[in-house]
């Protein structure tokens, strides 16, 4: 249904997207997963022709975006980041301005009632946007990027701003909407994602570091970890012997103090557990362990920083 | 298209600009009019009403132009129509057209109802009536287009307007400059751009064909460059 190629897009000399690609079959819930700035609001704009990329394609139904913009566009739903509305719309009024403007066929008082109804926003819709509060302005965007029942809808932050309940009212509407359509949110929240996504693509400086479903995405989070260790030993050495320890990666001086012990950084193949080996290694040297640290992969470092449920974020650990 | 072109329409008058835009025109319209035709009795002249209109547009073109597209980035609601299935000349043509039906409406609906009086109690000639209402539609439409691409070069309706503001004050009075030019060529290029020799023609109620395409191709000129700002920004 949507295929992405080899997708670049620089700003200036900043890479905002390098070389990313995936595919999204036909009724898949997909969740983009990363911080600010990671590139997600920027795939999506490209996807739905907003901005243009530097290099590579965007494909929906097999056809290229930026070769069939108004094919495409057609079976496209958009929800920004910031809902697109007319404060001085009322949202019947909104929701039948962008019915006019998709130039849909379908009948269109049924139509827009049956949105309504199923956005739950059938009691306001004879209010004007600009009166609304922010859970309702929510719930508008959605419904008019539902107008005209396309294909593929593609929500920016969804639930971003909104209170709890709201939260869990926009998640259900999502999962229902996944029944019947094919879907791309973005969040920066994990357990969002894990909750309504069938898979989970994790983007951080524009590079997709993940693209699994979601049952697996916990094996993702656990693999490839690293741990610190402060030695009492001549660095040198103790290098050595580290870097000889199996599966072992690399593993660098981290650190040295004026005690003339010394902090080293290691990490292992994926999925290896290095604490045993390492205690093994440093004892057959008689180099005392002063202390272990296990740091986890930079995934779960992104997750620890910015992914943790409803934005209690806790600051770059330092590696 | 129409779909744009309904929904600015509809907002010209769901905010006040609409109402003041028609306020405007109509009260300084119908006073100068009333001064330069009904109060000078022998000596009437429409020419002097029209003159005015057209200075009248410094003020209400940037009025009707300065939101058209600036608003829509400041909303970020240029994400909706952008990602709609829409050319960007239909987008940038409805805005033109939105302000073009609002300003020539009014412009139209006013000269018709002045005309009455005219031919009632006078004898006008109705070749250079109608030869004005040609030049101020023409010279309405290229500043209209105007002042849609300059509002697509920024997100401030403020700066649009000003920008507008300048821009109309520049075309409309740069033939003023020419007395205080000493070089030909320099008075040949400042001649060609000035949009007031332009409408002499008109005002005697000639049919000027040239001055019908350099306003006409002066509108074609703007709204094309609009677009190009809509295409750059995709690509920034």
């Amino acid at each position: 249904m949507i295929k992405i190629e080899h997708l670049t897009k620089k700003y200036g000399d900043r890479y905002a997207l390098d070389d990313i690609s995936f595919g999204v079959r036909p009724g898949e819930v997909v969740g983009f997963l990363g911080p600010n700035g990671a590139g997600k609001s920027t795939t999506m704009n490209i996807l739905t022709g907003y901005l243009s990329s530097t290099s590579g394609k965007a494909m929906i139904d097999g056809m290229d975006i930026l070769e069939h913009p108004l094919a495409v566009k057609k079976k496209i739903g958009f929800l920004p980041e910031q809902p697109p509305l007319y404060p001085e719309m009322t949202v019947w009024e909104y929701l039948s301005f962008i019915y006019d403007l998709k130039k849909c066929t379908l009948p269109k008082k049924g139509h827009l009632d049956e949105i309504c109804d199923v956005i739950k926003i059938a009691d306001v819709k004879n209010r004007m946007i600009r009166n609304l509060s922010k859970g309702y302005r929510q719930r508008t965007g959605i419904a008019g990027a539902i107008v005209g029942n396309p294909e593929v809808v593609i929500f920016d932050e969804p639930t971003n701003g909104l209170d709890p309940k709201q939260i869990v009212d926009i998640r259900n509407l999502i999962a229902e909407l996944g029944k019947n359509h094919t879907v791309i949110l973005s969040t920066h929240i994990l357990s969002e994602v894990k909750t309504i996504c069938d898979r989970i693509i994790i983007i951080n400086e524009g590079k997709i570091i993940a693209d699994e479903k979601t049952e697996n995405i916990e094996n993702v989070i656990r693999r490839n970890r690293r741990i610190s260790v402060r030695v009492d030993g001549p660095s040198a050495s103790v290098l050595a012997a580290l870097k000889k320890i199996n599966g072992v990666r690399y593993a660098k001086v981290a650190a040295s103090y004026s005690d003339g012990t010394a902090s080293y950084l290691i990490e292992g193949d994926d999925g290896l557990d290095l604490r045993r080996p390492v205690f093994f290694a440093l004892a057959g040297g008689g180099w005392p362990i002063l202390s272990m640290e296990y740091l986890g992969a930079s995934i779960e470092d992104l997750f620890i920083t910015v992914v943790d449920d409803e934005g209690a974020a806790v600051p770059d650990k330092a590696v | 298209m129409i779909a744009i072109l309904k929904r600015e329409l509809h907002s010209y008058f769901t905010s006040p600009v609409g109402y003041i835009f028609v306020a405007i025109f109509l009260a300084v319209g119908g006073f100068f009019f009333t001064n330069y035709t009904v109060q000078q009795g022998e000596n009437a002249s429409v020419s002097g009403y029209f003159a005015i209109m057209m200075l009248l547009f410094i003020l209400i073109i940037p009025l009707l132009t300065m939101k058209l597209v600036s608003e829509e980035r400041k909303m970020k609601t240029d994400q909706l129509i952008l990602t709609a299935p829409v050319t960007l000349f239909d987008i940038v043509f409805a805005k033109y057209l939105a302000a073009l039906v609002l300003f020539g409406g009014t412009f139209l609906v006013s000269s018709i109802l002045y005309y009455i009086p005219l031919a009632l109690y006078g004898t006008p000639n109705a070749a250079v009536y109608m030869g004005n209402v040609f030049a101020v539609l023409l010279m309405g439409s290229a500043f209209i287009a105007i002042g849609v691409f300059i509002s697509s070069t920024t997100e401030n309706q403020f700066i649009a307007a000003f920008g507008t503001i300048a821009a109309i004050i520049f075309l409309e009075l740069v033939d003023r400059l020419n007395t205080f030019i000493n070089s030909a060529f320099l008075r040949a290029i400042v001649a060609g751009i000035s949009f007031s020799s332009r409408y002499a023609n008109f005002s005697a109620g000639v049919f000027d064909y040239a001055a019908l395409l350099y306003y006409i191709s002066f509108t074609g000129v703007f709204l094309f460059l609009a677009i190009r700002v809509f295409e750059k920004r995709r690509y920034n």
